[in-house]
Protein backbone atom coordinates (compact mmCIF):
# COMPACT_ATOMS: atom_id res chain seq x y z
CA UNK A 1 0.00 0.00 0.00
CA UNK A 2 1.15 2.98 -0.92
CA UNK A 3 -0.52 6.78 -0.51
CA UNK A 4 -0.71 8.54 -3.70
CA UNK A 5 -0.06 12.05 -4.48
CA UNK A 6 -1.33 14.50 -6.90
CA UNK A 7 -0.89 13.88 -10.50
CA UNK A 8 1.55 16.53 -12.40
CA UNK A 9 3.59 16.51 -9.12
CA UNK A 10 6.71 14.33 -7.72
CA UNK A 11 9.10 13.68 -5.15
CA UNK A 12 12.32 14.23 -5.36
CA UNK A 13 15.11 11.84 -3.70
CA UNK A 14 18.63 12.76 -2.14
CA UNK A 15 20.89 12.26 -5.72
CA UNK A 16 19.01 14.09 -8.04
CA UNK A 17 17.93 16.90 -5.05
CA UNK A 18 21.97 17.29 -5.04
CA UNK A 19 21.58 17.50 -8.86
CA UNK A 20 19.29 20.08 -9.10
CA UNK A 21 20.58 22.09 -6.20
CA UNK A 22 24.18 22.11 -7.55
CA UNK A 23 22.09 23.87 -10.78
CA UNK A 24 20.52 26.20 -8.73
CA UNK A 25 23.81 27.28 -6.93
CA UNK A 26 26.01 27.87 -10.28
CA UNK A 27 22.96 29.93 -11.42
CA UNK A 28 22.38 31.81 -8.09
CA UNK A 29 26.28 32.78 -8.34
CA UNK A 30 26.90 33.99 -11.81
CA UNK A 31 23.38 36.38 -11.44
CA UNK A 32 24.98 37.60 -7.90
CA UNK A 33 28.05 37.74 -9.69
CA UNK A 34 26.46 40.23 -12.54
CA UNK A 35 24.64 42.19 -9.91
CA UNK A 36 21.07 40.61 -9.67
CA UNK A 37 19.92 40.16 -6.03
CA UNK A 38 17.32 37.25 -5.33
CA UNK A 39 13.83 37.76 -4.65
CA UNK A 40 11.36 35.17 -2.96
CA UNK A 41 7.06 35.55 -3.52
CA UNK A 42 4.85 33.83 -1.59
CA UNK A 43 3.10 31.20 -3.86
CA UNK A 44 0.19 31.81 -2.82
CA UNK A 45 -1.37 35.26 -4.18
CA UNK A 46 -4.87 37.07 -4.56
CA UNK A 47 -6.00 35.48 -7.78
CA UNK A 48 -7.68 39.28 -8.75
CA UNK A 49 -3.66 40.28 -8.44
CA UNK A 50 -2.33 37.43 -10.52
CA UNK A 51 -5.04 38.15 -12.84
CA UNK A 52 -3.68 41.68 -13.60
CA UNK A 53 -0.99 40.23 -15.07
CA UNK A 54 -2.12 37.66 -17.93
CA UNK A 55 -5.66 36.92 -17.65
CA UNK A 56 -5.52 34.04 -20.06
CA UNK A 57 -2.52 31.88 -18.09
CA UNK A 58 -5.18 32.08 -15.30
CA UNK A 59 -7.36 29.62 -16.94
CA UNK A 60 -4.74 26.71 -15.44
CA UNK A 61 -4.21 28.16 -11.70
CA UNK A 62 -5.33 26.21 -9.42
CA UNK A 63 -7.51 28.20 -6.58
CA UNK A 64 -9.23 28.30 -3.05
CA UNK A 65 -10.54 30.31 -0.51
CA UNK A 66 -8.75 31.66 2.49
CA UNK A 67 -10.47 31.72 6.02
CA UNK A 68 -12.04 35.15 4.80
CA UNK A 69 -14.04 33.71 1.19
CA UNK A 70 -11.39 35.81 -0.58
CA UNK A 71 -10.27 33.75 -3.70
CA UNK A 72 -6.36 33.03 -3.78
CA UNK A 73 -4.44 31.18 -6.20
CA UNK A 74 -1.08 29.20 -6.46
CA UNK A 75 0.99 31.32 -8.67
CA UNK A 76 1.94 30.01 -12.32
CA UNK A 77 4.78 31.45 -12.83
CA UNK A 78 7.64 34.02 -11.19
CA UNK A 79 7.27 36.96 -13.54
CA UNK A 80 3.91 38.03 -12.49
CA UNK A 81 4.42 38.01 -8.81
CA UNK A 82 8.06 39.53 -9.27
CA UNK A 83 6.33 42.28 -11.24
CA UNK A 84 3.93 43.07 -8.56
CA UNK A 85 6.93 42.95 -5.80
CA UNK A 86 8.80 45.39 -8.09
CA UNK A 87 5.93 47.85 -8.38
CA UNK A 88 4.75 47.94 -4.72
CA UNK A 89 7.81 47.60 -3.07
CA UNK A 90 10.99 48.61 -4.82
CA UNK A 91 9.92 52.22 -5.18
CA UNK A 92 13.10 53.77 -3.71
CA UNK A 93 15.81 51.33 -5.43
CA UNK A 94 17.80 52.36 -8.21
CA UNK A 95 16.92 51.52 -11.63
CA UNK A 96 17.32 49.58 -13.51
CA UNK A 97 16.32 46.47 -11.14
CA UNK A 98 18.47 43.30 -11.47
CA UNK A 99 16.36 40.29 -9.62
CA UNK A 100 17.22 36.68 -9.94
CA UNK A 101 14.78 33.76 -8.32
CA UNK A 102 14.73 29.79 -8.24
CA UNK A 103 10.89 29.28 -7.18
CA UNK A 104 7.72 26.70 -7.81
CA UNK A 105 5.50 27.69 -10.20
CA UNK A 106 1.83 25.69 -10.33
CA UNK A 107 -0.12 25.51 -13.46
CA UNK A 108 -3.47 22.82 -13.89
CA UNK A 109 -1.67 21.42 -17.86
CA UNK A 110 -2.59 17.93 -18.87
CA UNK A 111 -0.08 15.21 -17.46
CA UNK A 112 1.61 12.62 -18.55
CA UNK A 113 3.09 14.34 -21.25
CA UNK A 114 6.90 15.45 -19.33
CA UNK A 115 4.23 18.36 -18.53
CA UNK A 116 4.66 18.60 -14.16
CA UNK A 117 1.69 20.87 -12.67
CA UNK A 118 4.39 21.85 -10.34
CA UNK A 119 7.59 23.09 -11.71
CA UNK A 120 11.08 25.02 -10.43
CA UNK A 121 11.49 28.02 -12.48
CA UNK A 122 15.24 29.61 -12.05
CA UNK A 123 15.51 33.01 -14.07
CA UNK A 124 16.01 36.86 -13.97
CA UNK A 125 13.99 40.38 -14.76
CA UNK A 126 15.48 42.70 -15.39
CA UNK A 127 13.21 46.22 -15.12
CA UNK A 128 13.51 49.50 -16.22
CA UNK A 129 16.00 48.84 -19.13
CA UNK A 130 14.66 49.09 -22.57
CA UNK A 131 15.44 47.55 -25.63
CA UNK A 132 17.67 46.33 -27.25
CA UNK A 133 19.74 47.23 -24.30
CA UNK A 134 17.80 45.20 -21.98
CA UNK A 135 16.74 42.72 -24.26
CA UNK A 136 20.36 42.24 -24.83
CA UNK A 137 21.93 42.13 -21.29
CA UNK A 138 19.10 39.44 -20.67
CA UNK A 139 20.29 37.52 -24.01
CA UNK A 140 23.42 37.64 -22.59
CA UNK A 141 22.84 36.60 -19.24
CA UNK A 142 20.79 33.46 -20.75
CA UNK A 143 23.69 32.88 -22.75
CA UNK A 144 26.03 33.00 -19.79
CA UNK A 145 23.44 30.60 -17.73
CA UNK A 146 23.38 27.71 -20.15
CA UNK A 147 27.32 27.80 -20.46
CA UNK A 148 27.41 27.53 -16.76
CA UNK A 149 25.43 24.76 -16.41
CA UNK A 150 27.63 23.15 -19.10
CA UNK A 151 24.85 23.74 -21.86
CA UNK A 152 27.16 24.47 -24.51
CA UNK A 153 25.17 23.38 -27.42
CA UNK A 154 21.86 24.88 -26.25
CA UNK A 155 20.31 27.42 -28.78
CA UNK A 156 18.32 31.05 -27.84
CA UNK A 157 15.81 31.45 -30.25
CA UNK A 158 14.74 34.80 -30.70
CA UNK A 159 11.58 36.26 -31.91
CA UNK A 160 9.49 39.14 -32.06
CA UNK A 161 5.82 39.21 -30.43
CA UNK A 162 4.52 41.99 -32.95
CA UNK A 163 6.36 41.02 -35.59
CA UNK A 164 3.56 38.80 -37.66
CA UNK A 165 1.08 41.47 -36.59
CA UNK A 166 2.59 43.93 -37.73
CA UNK A 167 3.29 42.56 -41.27
CA UNK A 168 -0.05 41.33 -41.22
CA UNK A 169 -1.32 44.83 -40.44
CA UNK A 170 1.36 46.58 -43.63
CA UNK A 171 -0.44 44.01 -45.69
CA UNK A 172 -3.52 45.42 -44.54
CA UNK A 173 -4.88 41.73 -43.00
CA UNK A 174 -7.32 42.63 -40.71
CA UNK A 175 -10.01 41.91 -38.33
CA UNK A 176 -11.33 37.84 -38.22
CA UNK A 177 -8.60 36.61 -40.80
CA UNK A 178 -5.65 38.26 -38.84
CA UNK A 179 -6.61 36.87 -35.33
CA UNK A 180 -6.99 33.55 -37.17
CA UNK A 181 -3.44 33.81 -38.79
CA UNK A 182 -2.11 34.46 -35.60
CA UNK A 183 -4.10 31.84 -33.94
CA UNK A 184 -2.74 29.18 -36.03
CA UNK A 185 0.63 30.83 -35.91
CA UNK A 186 0.45 30.25 -32.09
CA UNK A 187 -0.43 26.52 -32.36
CA UNK A 188 2.38 25.67 -34.87
CA UNK A 189 0.12 24.87 -37.75
CA UNK A 190 2.06 26.26 -40.82
CA UNK A 191 -0.55 23.45 -42.90
CA UNK A 192 -3.32 25.99 -41.66
CA UNK A 193 -1.47 29.34 -42.23
CA UNK A 194 -0.80 28.32 -46.18
CA UNK A 195 -4.84 27.96 -46.43
CA UNK A 196 -5.41 30.79 -44.66
CA UNK A 197 -2.93 32.88 -46.40
CA UNK A 198 -4.39 30.99 -50.20
CA UNK A 199 -8.07 32.43 -48.77
CA UNK A 200 -6.78 36.12 -48.11
CA UNK A 201 -8.77 38.27 -50.64
CA UNK A 202 -6.49 41.28 -52.19
CA UNK A 203 -3.30 39.80 -51.71
CA UNK A 204 -0.27 39.07 -54.07
CA UNK A 205 0.95 35.67 -54.67
CA UNK A 206 4.11 37.55 -53.61
CA UNK A 207 2.00 38.80 -50.38
CA UNK A 208 0.54 35.39 -49.54
CA UNK A 209 4.24 33.58 -50.15
CA UNK A 210 5.85 36.24 -47.77
CA UNK A 211 3.37 35.13 -44.99
CA UNK A 212 3.83 31.70 -45.31
CA UNK A 213 7.35 31.24 -46.01
CA UNK A 214 7.89 33.56 -42.93
CA UNK A 215 6.21 31.71 -40.67
CA UNK A 216 8.74 29.31 -40.71
CA UNK A 217 11.76 31.32 -41.78
CA UNK A 218 14.62 30.63 -38.42
CA UNK A 219 18.37 31.06 -38.74
CA UNK A 220 21.49 32.98 -38.83
CA UNK A 221 22.18 36.35 -39.96
CA UNK A 222 21.31 35.07 -43.85
CA UNK A 223 17.51 34.60 -42.38
CA UNK A 224 17.01 37.93 -41.92
CA UNK A 225 18.76 39.40 -45.52
CA UNK A 226 16.55 36.59 -46.91
CA UNK A 227 13.35 38.23 -45.20
CA UNK A 228 14.60 41.88 -46.51
CA UNK A 229 15.25 39.94 -49.97
CA UNK A 230 10.93 38.84 -49.94
CA UNK A 231 9.45 40.80 -47.81
CA UNK A 232 10.93 44.45 -48.96
CA UNK A 233 10.62 47.86 -46.79
CA UNK A 234 7.37 46.32 -45.47
CA UNK A 235 8.83 43.73 -43.65
CA UNK A 236 12.24 45.56 -43.04
CA UNK A 237 9.92 48.08 -40.98
CA UNK A 238 8.67 44.83 -38.99
CA UNK A 239 11.57 43.53 -38.42
CA UNK A 240 13.85 47.12 -37.62
CA UNK A 241 13.67 45.97 -33.79
CA UNK A 242 14.55 42.26 -34.05
CA UNK A 243 17.59 43.21 -36.79
CA UNK A 244 18.69 45.62 -34.09
CA UNK A 245 19.09 43.18 -31.61
CA UNK A 246 20.36 40.93 -33.25
CA UNK A 247 22.98 42.72 -34.72
CA UNK A 248 24.63 43.77 -31.06
CA UNK A 249 23.96 40.51 -29.78
CA UNK A 250 26.13 39.82 -32.73
CA UNK A 251 28.96 42.69 -31.26
CA UNK A 252 28.86 40.84 -28.25
CA UNK A 253 30.02 37.85 -30.02
CA UNK A 254 27.35 35.45 -29.37
CA UNK A 255 25.03 35.17 -32.43
CA UNK A 256 26.77 31.52 -33.14
CA UNK A 257 24.35 30.91 -29.61
CA UNK A 258 20.94 32.97 -31.33
CA UNK A 259 18.85 31.49 -33.84
CA UNK A 260 16.15 34.57 -35.41
CA UNK A 261 13.05 32.96 -35.71
CA UNK A 262 10.09 34.99 -37.33
CA UNK A 263 7.42 32.50 -36.64
CA UNK A 264 7.92 32.30 -33.00
CA UNK A 265 4.89 32.97 -30.66
CA UNK A 266 4.75 32.59 -27.19
CA UNK A 267 1.44 31.43 -25.29
CA UNK A 268 2.05 33.94 -22.57
CA UNK A 269 -0.46 37.33 -22.75
CA UNK A 270 2.10 39.50 -21.46
CA UNK A 271 4.90 39.70 -24.04
CA UNK A 272 5.51 42.42 -26.01
CA UNK A 273 8.54 42.75 -28.45
CA UNK A 274 11.31 40.52 -28.50
CA UNK A 275 10.58 36.52 -27.40
CA UNK A 276 13.07 34.17 -26.34
CA UNK A 277 12.97 30.12 -26.52
CA UNK A 278 15.30 28.18 -25.33
CA UNK A 279 16.75 24.39 -26.86
CA UNK A 280 19.31 21.85 -26.41
CA UNK A 281 19.57 19.50 -28.92
CA UNK A 282 20.03 16.52 -26.11
CA UNK A 283 15.76 17.46 -25.36
CA UNK A 284 12.79 17.16 -27.77
CA UNK A 285 11.41 20.13 -25.42
CA UNK A 286 12.03 23.61 -24.47
CA UNK A 287 14.21 23.95 -21.45
CA UNK A 288 13.50 27.90 -20.99
CA UNK A 289 11.83 30.72 -22.48
CA UNK A 290 11.67 34.50 -21.66
CA UNK A 291 11.46 37.77 -23.26
CA UNK A 292 10.15 41.10 -23.17
CA UNK A 293 6.87 42.50 -21.60
CA UNK A 294 7.04 46.35 -21.56
CA UNK A 295 3.26 46.71 -20.58
CA UNK A 296 3.46 44.62 -17.52
CA UNK A 297 4.44 46.57 -15.20
CA UNK A 298 2.07 49.36 -15.96
CA UNK A 299 -0.81 46.90 -15.08
CA UNK A 300 0.60 47.14 -11.65
CA UNK A 301 1.04 51.21 -11.21
CA UNK A 302 4.50 51.68 -12.73
CA UNK A 303 5.08 52.44 -16.58
CA UNK A 304 8.67 50.34 -16.47
CA UNK A 305 9.85 48.48 -19.99
CA UNK A 306 11.25 45.03 -18.66
CA UNK A 307 12.47 42.04 -19.67
CA UNK A 308 13.81 38.42 -18.26
CA UNK A 309 13.89 34.74 -18.99
CA UNK A 310 13.09 31.30 -16.87
CA UNK A 311 14.78 28.22 -17.28
CA UNK A 312 12.96 25.12 -16.48
CA UNK A 313 15.08 23.60 -13.54
CA UNK A 314 14.00 20.08 -14.32
CA UNK A 315 14.51 19.77 -17.98
CA UNK A 316 17.71 21.56 -17.78
CA UNK A 317 18.71 19.06 -15.20
CA UNK A 318 17.48 16.36 -18.25
CA UNK A 319 19.37 18.10 -20.81
CA UNK A 320 22.77 18.34 -18.39
CA UNK A 321 22.18 14.46 -17.62
CA UNK A 322 22.02 13.92 -21.57
CA UNK A 323 24.88 16.27 -22.41
CA UNK A 324 26.95 14.46 -20.31
CA UNK A 325 26.24 10.98 -21.39
CA UNK A 326 26.54 12.00 -24.97
CA UNK A 327 30.17 13.82 -23.91
CA UNK A 328 31.00 10.17 -22.37
CA UNK A 329 30.05 8.08 -25.13
CA UNK A 330 32.31 10.47 -27.15
CA UNK A 331 29.42 11.53 -29.98
CA UNK A 332 26.08 11.10 -30.48
CA UNK A 333 24.14 8.69 -29.73
CA UNK B 1 10.70 6.83 -10.40
CA UNK B 2 14.66 7.24 -10.41
CA UNK B 3 16.69 10.62 -12.26
CA UNK B 4 17.45 7.59 -14.99
CA UNK B 5 14.04 6.66 -15.58
CA UNK B 6 13.12 10.41 -16.63
CA UNK B 7 16.32 10.56 -18.25
CA UNK B 8 15.45 7.41 -21.13
CA UNK B 9 11.85 8.72 -21.16
CA UNK B 10 13.60 11.83 -22.88
CA UNK B 11 16.10 9.95 -24.95
CA UNK B 12 16.15 11.40 -28.22
CA UNK B 13 17.44 11.19 -31.87
CA UNK B 14 19.99 14.11 -31.23
CA UNK B 15 22.49 14.54 -33.49
CA UNK B 16 22.68 11.37 -35.66
CA UNK B 17 20.09 10.30 -38.40
CA UNK B 18 16.69 12.01 -38.57
CA UNK B 19 14.03 9.75 -36.91
CA UNK B 20 10.36 9.58 -38.63
CA UNK B 21 7.68 8.16 -37.17
CA UNK B 22 5.20 6.23 -39.44
CA UNK B 23 2.06 5.44 -38.98
CA UNK B 24 0.85 1.42 -39.24
CA UNK B 25 -2.97 1.13 -40.65
CA UNK B 26 -4.35 2.75 -43.31
CA UNK B 27 -1.66 5.33 -43.63
CA UNK B 28 1.18 2.92 -43.86
CA UNK B 29 0.90 1.87 -47.55
CA UNK B 30 0.48 5.71 -48.70
CA UNK B 31 3.58 7.11 -46.44
CA UNK B 32 5.92 4.16 -47.86
CA UNK B 33 4.75 5.07 -51.62
CA UNK B 34 5.63 8.90 -50.69
CA UNK B 35 9.09 7.31 -49.46
CA UNK B 36 10.01 5.35 -52.70
CA UNK B 37 8.56 8.69 -55.04
CA UNK B 38 11.32 10.69 -52.30
CA UNK B 39 14.21 8.43 -53.68
CA UNK B 40 14.13 5.95 -50.25
CA UNK B 41 14.61 2.20 -50.69
CA UNK B 42 11.40 1.11 -48.53
CA UNK B 43 12.03 -2.49 -48.88
CA UNK B 44 13.18 -3.37 -45.04
CA UNK B 45 9.36 -2.00 -43.94
CA UNK B 46 7.62 -3.58 -46.71
CA UNK B 47 8.89 -7.29 -45.84
CA UNK B 48 6.68 -8.35 -43.16
CA UNK B 49 9.20 -8.47 -40.59
CA UNK B 50 7.59 -7.50 -37.33
CA UNK B 51 10.45 -4.98 -36.24
CA UNK B 52 9.15 -1.70 -35.27
CA UNK B 53 12.18 0.72 -36.47
CA UNK B 54 14.02 0.10 -40.09
CA UNK B 55 17.34 1.99 -41.02
CA UNK B 56 16.75 3.63 -44.45
CA UNK B 57 19.62 5.39 -46.41
CA UNK B 58 20.04 8.69 -43.99
CA UNK B 59 16.66 8.16 -42.42
CA UNK B 60 15.19 6.23 -39.07
CA UNK B 61 11.90 4.90 -39.81
CA UNK B 62 9.76 4.36 -36.67
CA UNK B 63 6.86 2.53 -36.67
CA UNK B 64 3.35 2.65 -34.59
CA UNK B 65 -0.20 3.43 -33.86
CA UNK B 66 -1.10 6.56 -35.98
CA UNK B 67 -2.20 7.86 -32.31
CA UNK B 68 0.87 7.62 -30.88
CA UNK B 69 2.54 9.63 -34.08
CA UNK B 70 2.39 13.18 -32.15
CA UNK B 71 3.18 11.20 -28.71
CA UNK B 72 6.29 10.36 -29.79
CA UNK B 73 7.05 13.73 -31.77
CA UNK B 74 5.95 16.10 -28.87
CA UNK B 75 8.62 14.22 -26.64
CA UNK B 76 11.61 13.87 -29.73
CA UNK B 77 11.59 10.52 -29.55
CA UNK B 78 10.91 10.99 -33.34
CA UNK B 79 12.02 14.76 -35.40
CA UNK B 80 9.10 14.00 -38.07
CA UNK B 81 6.35 12.09 -38.08
CA UNK B 82 3.59 11.23 -40.34
CA UNK B 83 -0.28 11.31 -39.06
CA UNK B 84 -3.88 11.71 -40.29
CA UNK B 85 -5.26 15.70 -39.65
CA UNK B 86 -8.20 13.28 -37.17
CA UNK B 87 -5.41 12.14 -34.73
CA UNK B 88 -4.16 16.04 -34.69
CA UNK B 89 -7.59 17.66 -34.25
CA UNK B 90 -8.20 14.83 -31.49
CA UNK B 91 -5.14 15.91 -29.45
CA UNK B 92 -5.03 19.52 -30.25
CA UNK B 93 -3.30 20.06 -27.13
CA UNK B 94 -0.01 18.93 -28.47
CA UNK B 95 3.10 20.94 -28.83
CA UNK B 96 4.39 19.81 -32.59
CA UNK B 97 4.31 21.45 -35.46
CA UNK B 98 2.19 20.96 -38.77
CA UNK B 99 4.64 21.06 -41.80
CA UNK B 100 3.12 20.13 -44.56
CA UNK B 101 -0.76 18.68 -45.68
CA UNK B 102 0.69 15.08 -47.67
CA UNK B 103 -2.80 14.59 -49.72
CA UNK B 104 -3.01 11.31 -49.70
CA UNK B 105 -4.98 9.03 -46.77
CA UNK B 106 -8.57 11.61 -47.67
CA UNK B 107 -11.30 10.63 -45.80
CA UNK B 108 -14.02 12.25 -43.61
CA UNK B 109 -15.09 12.60 -40.28
CA UNK B 110 -19.31 12.86 -40.34
CA UNK B 111 -22.01 12.18 -37.96
CA UNK B 112 -24.39 9.42 -38.31
CA UNK B 113 -27.16 8.03 -37.08
CA UNK B 114 -29.18 4.87 -38.36
CA UNK B 115 -30.68 5.32 -41.76
CA UNK B 116 -34.55 6.32 -42.02
CA UNK B 117 -34.85 6.80 -38.18
CA UNK B 118 -34.90 9.87 -36.38
CA UNK B 119 -33.97 9.31 -32.95
CA UNK B 120 -31.35 10.93 -32.98
CA UNK B 121 -33.68 14.26 -34.12
CA UNK B 122 -35.71 12.74 -31.55
CA UNK B 123 -33.70 12.24 -28.73
CA UNK B 124 -32.40 16.41 -29.58
CA UNK B 125 -35.93 17.94 -29.44
CA UNK B 126 -37.29 15.65 -26.43
CA UNK B 127 -34.22 15.85 -24.53
CA UNK B 128 -32.09 18.25 -25.60
CA UNK B 129 -29.02 16.42 -26.20
CA UNK B 130 -28.29 13.39 -28.15
CA UNK B 131 -26.72 10.46 -27.31
CA UNK B 132 -23.25 10.36 -29.39
CA UNK B 133 -20.43 7.31 -29.42
CA UNK B 134 -17.24 8.24 -31.30
CA UNK B 135 -13.63 7.21 -30.56
CA UNK B 136 -12.86 10.96 -31.05
CA UNK B 137 -14.27 12.33 -28.10
CA UNK B 138 -12.18 16.05 -28.83
CA UNK B 139 -13.60 16.55 -32.12
CA UNK B 140 -17.00 15.51 -31.24
CA UNK B 141 -17.21 17.56 -28.14
CA UNK B 142 -16.18 20.80 -29.94
CA UNK B 143 -17.87 20.34 -32.95
CA UNK B 144 -21.19 20.10 -31.25
CA UNK B 145 -20.06 23.43 -28.80
CA UNK B 146 -19.00 24.85 -31.94
CA UNK B 147 -22.81 24.25 -33.45
CA UNK B 148 -24.36 25.10 -30.46
CA UNK B 149 -25.96 21.59 -29.19
CA UNK B 150 -25.53 19.60 -26.45
CA UNK B 151 -24.26 16.10 -26.29
CA UNK B 152 -23.30 13.31 -23.93
CA UNK B 153 -20.36 11.90 -25.73
CA UNK B 154 -20.03 8.01 -25.23
CA UNK B 155 -15.80 7.28 -26.20
CA UNK B 156 -15.35 3.51 -27.31
CA UNK B 157 -12.64 2.08 -28.23
CA UNK B 158 -13.42 -0.56 -31.07
CA UNK B 159 -16.66 -0.79 -34.00
CA UNK B 160 -18.41 2.02 -32.88
CA UNK B 161 -20.84 1.34 -35.87
CA UNK B 162 -22.61 -1.56 -33.30
CA UNK B 163 -23.24 1.68 -30.47
CA UNK B 164 -26.75 3.18 -32.07
CA UNK B 165 -27.85 -0.60 -33.41
CA UNK B 166 -28.07 -1.96 -29.62
CA UNK B 167 -29.17 1.50 -28.20
CA UNK B 168 -25.86 2.59 -26.74
CA UNK B 169 -26.49 6.41 -28.70
CA UNK B 170 -28.55 7.63 -31.22
CA UNK B 171 -25.71 8.20 -33.58
CA UNK B 172 -21.42 7.83 -34.09
CA UNK B 173 -18.74 10.43 -34.69
CA UNK B 174 -16.54 8.83 -36.89
CA UNK B 175 -14.26 8.83 -39.42
CA UNK B 176 -15.22 7.22 -43.13
CA UNK B 177 -13.57 6.32 -45.89
CA UNK B 178 -15.84 4.99 -48.86
CA UNK B 179 -18.36 4.56 -46.01
CA UNK B 180 -19.30 1.08 -46.80
CA UNK B 181 -19.04 -0.07 -43.46
CA UNK B 182 -21.61 2.27 -42.22
CA UNK B 183 -23.85 1.19 -45.32
CA UNK B 184 -23.39 -2.52 -44.19
CA UNK B 185 -24.57 -1.64 -40.77
CA UNK B 186 -27.12 0.50 -42.16
CA UNK B 187 -25.91 3.47 -40.56
CA UNK B 188 -26.12 6.47 -42.57
CA UNK B 189 -24.09 10.23 -43.04
CA UNK B 190 -25.94 12.92 -41.48
CA UNK B 191 -23.51 15.60 -40.96
CA UNK B 192 -19.73 16.22 -42.72
CA UNK B 193 -17.60 17.50 -39.86
CA UNK B 194 -14.00 17.98 -41.65
CA UNK B 195 -11.93 16.33 -44.42
CA UNK B 196 -8.47 14.31 -43.08
CA UNK B 197 -5.44 14.07 -44.91
CA UNK B 198 -1.79 12.47 -44.33
CA UNK B 199 0.23 15.36 -42.33
CA UNK B 200 3.80 15.81 -42.00
CA UNK B 201 4.50 16.98 -38.55
CA UNK B 202 7.71 17.86 -36.82
CA UNK B 203 8.91 18.00 -32.80
CA UNK B 204 9.46 21.64 -31.61
CA UNK B 205 13.50 21.48 -31.15
CA UNK B 206 14.10 19.33 -33.82
CA UNK B 207 12.35 22.48 -36.14
CA UNK B 208 14.48 24.93 -34.52
CA UNK B 209 17.90 22.92 -34.24
CA UNK B 210 17.72 20.85 -37.22
CA UNK B 211 16.58 23.30 -39.70
CA UNK B 212 18.33 22.52 -43.25
CA UNK B 213 17.87 18.98 -42.84
CA UNK B 214 14.35 19.47 -41.87
CA UNK B 215 13.62 21.79 -44.41
CA UNK B 216 15.13 19.31 -47.25
CA UNK B 217 12.91 16.40 -45.67
CA UNK B 218 9.66 18.60 -45.95
CA UNK B 219 10.76 19.71 -49.15
CA UNK B 220 11.62 16.31 -51.12
CA UNK B 221 8.63 14.88 -49.11
CA UNK B 222 6.15 17.40 -50.30
CA UNK B 223 6.91 17.18 -54.00
CA UNK B 224 6.99 13.17 -53.48
CA UNK B 225 3.11 13.64 -52.17
CA UNK B 226 2.36 15.86 -54.98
Amino acid sequence: MTHPIPQGTRDILPDEMRELRRIEAVLRSLFESRGYGEVSTPAIEFNDVLALGDERSMDSAYRFFDHSGGLLALRGDMTIPIARLAADRLGEASLPYRLHYAGDGFRAVSPQRGQLREFRQVGVELIGADAPGGTVEVVELLVAALDAVGLNRAVVGLGDADLFRQLLEELAVEGAARNRILDRLAAHDLVAIEAEAGDLAGLGDTERELIVRLSSLRGGADVLEEAHRIGGAALERATSRLAETYSKLAESGIADRVQLDFGLLRDLGYYTGAILEVYDPAVGQIIGGGGRYDGLMSRFGRQLPAAGFALYLERVHIAQAEEERIAREGGAG
Amino acid sequence: MSPAGVEIAHRRARDGRMRLALPRGALFAGSLSMLDRAGFDTSGPRGGSRSLIFDLDGLTIVTMRPSDVPTYVEAGAADLGVTGKDVLDEQSDRAVYELADLGFGRCRMVLAAIADDDSLERSAKRLGFMRIATKYRGIAERYFERTGRQAEVIEVKGSVELAPLVGLADGIVDLVDSGRTMRENGLEEREQISISTARLIANRVAHKLRVDEIDAMVERLREAAS
